[in-house]
C-alpha cells in the first residue's frame, strides 16, 4: 500500500447519534463491506490476465518514455508505471457493453486496459495518421468511442463533470450503464469535481469516481495542498459513500470494485473511492521529480510494485519463472512491434488539417 | 544485438545537455529501470533510467561532457550472451557516424532517425464554403405575429416531440418556467426528466451536459445569461468545441448552449456583454445570434439537430418583441447563412442581434436624408457568411458594421478584415465600425446610454462612408 502519514491512519468509526439516526446515509456502508474481504478471489486464467495486461502496460510505458527520449514522442507525456493495477483492477469489472470510463490525461494505461492495439496508441503518440485520434489529439487526447471510452482530457479535472454527464446519459437511456471517471490527486482539489459530486447525488447517477492517488499533484506532496488528504471522505458533504482501497493491489482494486459497482448498478447513486497508488516517474516526461527522494521510489519499487505481487502469488500457485519470462518476451516484441509502427508509420495526410473541425458542412 | 543508448530529448525543447554523472560503469549488468545516468539540461537535472536490460558495454561520452546534443550515442549496451568485445568494435564504427548529425536551426533537432519513407503531402487547401439559401416560404403561408421568446420555446417544444434524445436543463428552467419565460410549458409538456432543474453551478452542469452530448444526448443548456457562462467557458471551449477534433472525428459533442447575451438594461457591467466574438473565435463551434422571431425558431431548430456544439446567443431586450413567424410544421433556418433583411443601393449596414433593430432604425432615418441602406443580418457569426457580406459591398461600396459589443477585436474587426483582404476593390470609402464605448458597461442611465450604441451613431457613420455632411 502506498505511504500515507501514520498519524491519519487509525479510522475510528465513530457515527454520530444524528448520523444513526439518518438511515439512508451509507457512508461507511460499503468500507465495511469490502473490509469484510479485500481480496478478489480470482481464478487461475484472471490471475494470468491480470499479470500480462499490467505488464503490457508497463512495458507500453517504458517503451514511450524511450521514445520520448529519442524525440519521436513531442510535447507532454505522462506515463502510468507503477499505477497499473488501478485500471486493470477496476475496468476488469466493467460490463464493456454498457459501461462507460472517462480519465484525464495520464490515459495509455486506461486505453491499453481495453485490449485496444498498442499500436494505434503508440502511432498516436508519434503523432502519426494511424494513431487512434489520426494523430491530432497526442498523449492526452485519446478517445474510443467503440469501447465507450470517451478520453483523454488535458484540462485537470474536466473529466469529472463530463463522466457525470455520462452516467445522466446512462440513466436518461436506462441502458444499465455505469460510468468510470478517473482523476487525480490533483484534480481532487478542482472545484468542478464537487459540483459534479452535488449533480451526481442529487439526481442518484450511476457513477463511480475513482481518485488515483499517486501521493502528488506534479510536484505538490498531497499533504501540501489537501486539507482532507483522506480522499474518499470527500464526498460525505454530498452523500457519497466512499471506500479507501490499496491502488497497488490489484486483488484489492477489482475486490473493491465489485462491491462499488453492485451498489451502483443497483440505483443507489454514486460511489467515490480513493485509490492509494505511486508512479515512478516523473510528473510527465520533463519532471525531475526533486521533490522527492529516490529511497522513496525504490521502496515503492522494492515492497509496493503491483506487478511484482502478482508474479510472487502466481509463482506460489505453481506458474514457473520461465513461464512468466515467456509471457514477457512476449509483450516485449508485441511492444517493439507497436514502437516501430509508430516510428514508421506515416504522419497525417496535409488535408487532415481541416477535417473534423465540424462534424457538418454548414 | 547490440543497443545503442543515446542522449535522451528529457523535454520539448531540450536540444543538448550535460552528461553530469554515470552511475554504472562499464561491465556492469544492468536491469530494467536502473538509472544509468545523470543528465542536466538548462532546467533540471533527470536520471536517465535503463529501459532495457544487459550489460553497459561501452561509455562513450565521459561524465562532465557538457552540450552533448540530443540523440548522441553515448554508450554502448550489450545483450545477454554478447562479448562485450564486439561491441567496442561496433562503438568505434558509431562514434564515426554520429559526428554527421548536426543540429540546424530551425530544422528540429536532428535524433539521428531515418527519413521516413512514407509519402506525405505537405500542404492542403484550405477548403471554401458555400452557405445554403433559406427555405422557400410557400405562397399563401400564414403568418403569425409571435415574440421571440415564445418563437425559442416552440422551436425546443417541436424538436423535443421530434427526437426523445433532446432535453433541457439550467437554472429555473423547469418549475419556475425559465427565469426569462423562454421555458415555459416545456416542465408540463415534457415532465423533469426531459426539463431538469440544475442547482447554481454553470461549471458543473456545462460540464455534465457537454458529457450528456458525448454519451449520445441532445442536450439543450440554458444559461440564465451568458455573462455565467464565463464559469463555464471552459466546457464549452476545451471540452465541447475541440473533441471532435482531438478525437480524429470519432467523438462528436451535439450541444446547444444558450441564454440571454449583451447588454440588458441597468444591471451594470458585469450582467452587461456581448460573448459573440469570444465564442466566435474557437474553430470547432457554431455560433448563432439571430434577430427577429422567425430567424430564433429556425436557427434554434437548426442547432438543436446540429451534429456540432452550438452558441446560441440571445438577447434578453429583444425576448418580447414580435414578428412575423410562418406558419409551418418544420421551419428550419441553414446556420451559416446571412440574411438581407432591408435591400438598398447606397450603402451596407451589417450587423447582427439587437443592432439590427438598431441598423433598420437607422436606414429609415437615412431614407428620409435620401440615402437608400441595405441592411444585413449577419445571423451566424461561425462560420461568418462572407459571400453575402462582399456581394452587398460589390453593389454599394460602402459598408458599417453596427455591433451591440465592445470595438476590440470583435466581429466588427473581422468584417473590416474581411473587407480589406477580399473586398478591397470594392471600397469607394473606409469600412467603419459603430459599437458600444469601450469601457465596462455603467450602471447609472445616462452613462450607460453614452456607453451604448444607438441608430444615431449609426447614420453618422453611414453618411460619413457616405461623404455626406
Amino acid at each position: 500500500m502506498a505511504k500515507k502519514p501514520a498519524a491519519k491512519k487509525p479510522a475510528a468509526k465513530a457515527q454520530s447519534p444524528v448520523d444513526a439516526q439518518d438511515e439512508d446515509f451509507v457512508l461507511h456502508s460499503l468500507q465495511e463491506e469490502f473490509d469484510k474481504n479485500r481480496t478478489f478471489d480470482a481464478d487461475a486464467d484472471q490471475m494470468m490476465r491480470f499479470y500480462e495486461q499490467m505488464l503490457l502496460i508497463r512495458r507500453f510505458e517504458e517503451r514511450a518514455g524511450q521514445l520520448y527520449g529519442l524525440g519521436l514522442i513531442g510535447g507532454f507525456c505522462h506515463l502510468y508505471i507503477g499505477q497499473e493495477a488501478v485500471a486493470i483492477g477496476l475496468q476488469s469489472a466493467l460490463d464493456n457493453d454498457r459501461d462507460s470510463v472517462i480519465t484525464g490525461y495520464r490515459d495509455h494505461g486506461h486505453m491499453l486496459a481495453y485490449g485496444i492495439d498498442p499500436k494505434v496508441i503508440m502511432a498516436e503518440l508519434t503523432g502519426r495518421q494511424a494513431g487512434i485520434s489520426k494523430g491530432k489529439g497526442g498523449s492526452m487526447h485519446m478517445f474510443s468511442t467503440e469501447h465507450k471510452f470517451y478520453g483523454g482530457h488535458g484540462i485537470v479535472g474536466a473529466q469529472v463533470p463530463l463522466g457525470a454527464g455520462l452516467a445522466f446519459a446512462h440513466k436518461y437511456n436506462e441502458d444499465g450503464g455505469i460510468c468510470l471517471a478517473y482523476f487525480g490527486d490533483g484534480a481532487a482539489n478542482q472545484g468542478q469535481v464537487y459540483e459534479a459530486f452535488n449533480m451526481a447525488a442529487l439526481w442518484n447517477l450511476p457513477i463511480c469516481f475513482v481518485v488515483e492517488d499517486n501521493q502528488y499533484a506534479m510536484g505538490t506532496a498531497t499533504k501540501r495542498s489537501s486539507a482532507e488528504t483522506r480522499f474518499y471522505r470527500r464526498g460525505t458533504s454530498f452523500r457519497i459513500p466512499g471506500m479507501e482501497v490499496d491502488g497497488m493491489n490489484v486483488l484489492e482494486v477489482r475486490q473493491a470494485a465489485e462491491v462499488a459497482f453492485k451498489h451502483i448498478r443497483e440505483g443507489n447513486g454514486p460511489v467515490l473511492m480513493e485509490c492509494n497508488t505511486y508512479r515512478y516517474r516523473g510528473h510527465s516526461m520533463s519532471d525531475p521529480a526533486k521533490y522527492r527522494t529516490r529511497e522513496e521510489v525504490q521502496d515503492q519499487k522494492d515492497h509496493h510494485d503491483p506487478i511484482e505481487r502478482i508474479k510472487k502469488t502466481l509463482i506460489e500457485q505453481g506458474k514457473s519463472e520461465d513461464e512468466l519470462k515467456q509471457i514477457d518476451k512476449g509483450i516485449r516484441s508485441q511492444i517493439a512491434e507497436a514502437a516501430d509502427f509508430a516510428e514508421n508509420s506515416p504522419e497525417p495526410e496535409a488535408a487532415e488539417l481541416y477535417t473534423d473541425v465540424l462534424v457538418e458542412e454548414y | 544485438m547490440a543497443t545503442e543508448l543515446k542522449m535522451p530529448a528529457l523535454s520539448p525543447t531540450m536540444e543538448e545537455g550535460t552528461l553530469a554523472k554515470w552511475l554504472k560503469s562499464e561491465g556492469d549488468k544492468i536491469e530494467i529501470g536502473d538509472i544509468i545516468a545523470e543528465i542536466e539540461t538548462d532546467k533540471a537535472t533527470m536520471e536517465f533510467e535503463a529501459v532495457d536490460e544487459g550489460t553497459l558495454a561501452k561509455i562513450m561520452v565521459d561524465e562532465g561532457t557538457e552540450g552533448v546534443a540530443v540523440g548522441t550515442v553515448i554508450a554502448m549496451m550489450a545483450d545477454e550472451g554478447e562479448d562485450v568485445g564486439d561491441i567496442e568494435a561496433l562503438a568505434a564504427k558509431s562514434d564515426d557516424s554520429s559526428e554527421d548529425k548536426e543540429d540546424v536551426e530551425g530544422e528540429g533537432k536532428d535524433v539521428g532517425r531515418e527519413p521516413s519513407e512514407a509519402e506525405v503531402t505537405e500542404t492542403a487547401e484550405k477548403p471554401t464554403r458555400s452557405p445554403a439559401s433559406d427555405p422557400a416560404i410557400p405562397e399563401g403561408t400564414n403568418m403569425v405575429s409571435t415574440s421571440v421568446r415564445e418563437a425559442l420555446r416552440d422551436a425546443m417544444a417541436e424538436e423535443m416531440r421530434r427526437d426523445e434524445r433532446v432535453f433541457v436543463m439550467g437554472e429555473e428552467v423547469a418549475q419556475y418556467q425559465g427565469a426569462y419565460k423562454v421555458t415555459q410549458g416545456l416542465l408540463d409538456e415534457f415532465g423533469d426528466k426531459r426539463v431538469v432543474d440544475t442547482p447554481i453551478t454553470e461549471y458543473g452542469f456545462a460540464g455534465l451536459g457537454t458529457g450528456a452530448a458525448m454519451g449520445g444526448l441532445r442536450p439543450i443548456v440554458e444559461f440564465m445569461t451568458f455573462n455565467f457562462a464565463m464559469q463555464a467557458i471552459d466546457h464549452i471551449i476545451n471540452s465541447a468545441a475541440k473533441t471532435n477534433y482531438m478525437s480524429g472525428g470519432q467523438m462528436r459533442c451535439p450541444i446547444v448552449f444558450r441564454g440571454p447575451n449583451g447588454a440588458a438594461s441597468r444591471v451594470g457591467a458585469q450582467h452587461s456583454q456581448n460573448y459573440g466574438p469570444w465564442y466566435a473565435s474557437v474553430p470547432g463551434l457554431i455560433v448563432i445570434a439571430p434577430y427577429d422571431a422567425a430567424d430564433a425558431k429556425g436557427l434554434m431548430k437548426a442547432a438543436i439537430r446540429s451534429e456540432d456544439p452550438v452558441v446560441f446567443l440571445e438577447n434578453e431586450l429583444v425576448y418580447g418583441r414580435s414578428f412575423d413567424v410562418p406558419e409551418l410544421d418544420d421551419y428550419v433556418l441553414p446556420i451559416g447563412k446571412a440574411r438581407i433583411v432591408r435591400e438598398g443601393s447606397d450603402v451596407t449596414i451589417v450587423s447582427y442581434s439587437i443592432a439590427v433593430g438598431l441598423a433598420l432604425e437607422a436606414a429609415e432615418k437615412l431614407a428620409e436624408d435620401g440615402i437608400d441602406a441595405e441592411v444585413i443580418d449577419l445571423r451566424t457569426l461561425r462560420p461568418l457568411d462572407k459571400e453575402t457580406v462582399l456581394e452587398s459591398l460589390k453593389k454599394t461600396n460602402r459598408m458599417v458594421v453596427a455591433e451591440e459589443g465592445w470595438p476590440t477585436c470583435s466581429i466588427s474587426s473581422e468584417i473590416v478584415t474581411i473587407c480589406m483582404e477580399e473586398g478591397f476593390d470594392y471600397l469607394d470609402a473606409p469600412v467603419l465600425r459603430v459599437t458600444d464605448e469601450d469601457v465596462p458597461l455603467p450602471y447609472a442611465a445616462n452613462l450607460e446610454a453614452m456607453a451604448l450604441i444607438d441608430s444615431d451613431r449609426i447614420v453618422k457613420a453611414v453618411k460619413k462612408v457616405c461623404y455626406v455632411e
